[in-house]
């Protein structure tokens, strides 16, 4: 690893003072797509700013249906919140699957929504709930945020400082998880809203990252059942082929991991 | 260079490092504690797992810097007064090891475990736990066998005392 300055935020206007006195700076929340990054020299920032110490950034507030998670919050708080999964509970089904218990305690879902890898989960989940992303300057929604592999509309600097969404009426999640690293080879995330809206979200097989799938959701609110999406194509020629999985395999995945999702929704 | 002091084992300590100084290589090079482990460079293998302020993490993949202030317990911190901590003994007593380069981090990664379960552990999920944990001699059989050994007899001690 390079050599690098840390720093430790006090507070949301504390980190983003510090960003942008640093040079060639990063935020360092959960550490664990990060760390790993730099030790493999793939990254070398100048400087680090920890966000775990900042309490506004950290907690799960759940309002009637509407839900608030501050960016430092770990996937194991995420996953083991009684108050979240009395409203949505496929999000901590999510949450409970990334990785394994030690990642759990230290990552977070504004470092993997900043990351947006595109075998991640919780970008399904985002894009599926209709989240709003804020940060210290603006508020994004999900389907704007996302732009690319590891591409996100975030400015230089800028900071997620929570995601916020309204509980859908039925949800869940389904991931075919690569035997070896447990990312998502297709992970499909479906919600369903009282006025019938539908939406399907598909995270590990994109060939850009995460994406909406437009045929399944018509099919999903006429039917909200599995047969519903028996007839639907899944176009193979936009996904990912590597050593894992080809393109057609992946689509097929698609469609086994989206109808488990309605099914268990 | 920067001083850093954080509390080991129940005592305080505190050493010179770079801020890019591994907590791993802390622990080992500046406290002189070798029962953590690196096993490999991938984030994947849980040989290196201590606790943090209570929770089980990688300290191969965090940061001295960003452990200062906190709380961690090491391998070396379970045995108390000469006497194996009831995970430490299952293992032993199940054959839950063999070259025990993995252990360290198995048994770190088992008190956790049991902790958040608080004793009501199945085989299902003591396997899914270890997802982070990788062990190239047992075929993880009896290290499963003395998890669940463990975590019987601690929820047991637990309604015991209740
Ligand atoms: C062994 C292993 C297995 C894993 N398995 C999975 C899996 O199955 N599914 C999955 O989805 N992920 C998985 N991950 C990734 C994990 O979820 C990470 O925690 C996550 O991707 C990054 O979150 P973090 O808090 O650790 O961010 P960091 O590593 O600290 O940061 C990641 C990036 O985001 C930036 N950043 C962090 N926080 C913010 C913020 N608030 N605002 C703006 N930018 C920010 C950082 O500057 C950095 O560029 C795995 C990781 C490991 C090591
Ligand atoms: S050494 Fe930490 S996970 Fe392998
Ligand atoms: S006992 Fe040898 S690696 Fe687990």
């Amino acid at each position: 690893m390079y050599e690098t300055h840390y720093h430790r935020a006090s507070s949301i206007q504390d980190a983003v003072k510090l960003k942008q006195a640093a040079g060639e700076g990063k935020y360092l929340a959960g550490g664990m797509t990060l760390i790993p990054t730099m030790k493999q020299r793939l990254a070398a920032p100048t400087d680090l700013i920890d966000l775990r110490h900042v309490s506004e950034m950290r907690g799960i507030k759940v309002t009637g249906k509407t839900v608030r998670i501050a960016a430092a919050t770990t996937h194991f708080e995420v996953a083991s919140s009684a108050e979240l999964a009395a409203v949505c509970p496929a999000i901590c089904g999510l949450a409970s699957h990334i990785g394994d218990p030690h990642v759990r305690h230290m990552g977070t879902i504004g470092g993997s929504l900043a990351n947006n890898d595109p075998a991640a989960d919780y970008p399904s989940a985002m894009l599926a709930l209709d989240a709003t992303i804020v940060t210290d300057r603006r508020e994004i929604a999900a389907g704007d945020f996302f732009t690319g592999l590891f591409e996100t509309a975030l400015e230089d600097g800028e900071l997620v400082t929570a995601i916020t969404f309204e509980a859908p009426a039925k949800a869940a999640y389904q991931k075919f998880a690569n035997p070896a690293s447990r990312y998502a080879m297709a992970g499909v995330f479906v919600a369903r809203r009282d006025n019938g809206d539908v939406r399907v979200a598909v995270t590990g097989a994109g060939s850009s990252g995460v994406f909406r799938h437009k045929g399944m959701e018509t099919a999903l609110s006429s039917n909200w059942s599995p047969d519903a999406l028996a007839n639907v194509p899944v176009d193979a020629s936009d996904l990912l082929s590597d050593i894992h999985a080809d393109a057609t395999y992946r689509a097929n995945l698609v469609k086994v991991m989206a109808k488990r999702a309605v099914a268990a929704a | 260079m920067a001083k850093i002091t954080m509390t080991v084992n129940g005592r305080q300590v505190s050493g010179q490092c770079h801020d890019r100084t591994l907590l791993v290589h802390f622990i080992r090079e500046n406290l002189g504690l070798t029962g953590t482990h690196v096993g490999c460079d991938t984030s994947q293998c849980g040989a290196c797992v201590v606790h943090m302020d209570g929770m089980s993490i990688k300290s191969c993949s965090t940061l001295a810097a960003q452990a200062a202030g906190s709380e961690i317990t090491t391998i070396e911190g379970l045995a108390a007064n000469g006497e194996l901590h009831p995970v430490q003994a299952a293992f032993k007593a199940n054959h839950g090891l063999q070259c025990g380069f993995c252990t360290p981090g198995m048994v770190m990664t088992a008190v956790d475990m049991i902790r958040r379960h608080g004793g009501q552990l199945d085989e299902a999920t003591v396997r899914a736990e270890l997802e982070g944990n990788i062990c190239r001699c047992t075929g993880y059989h009896n290290i499963v066998k003395a998890i669940l050994a463990a975590s019987a007899e601690m929820g047991g001690a637990r309604v015991a005392a209740e």
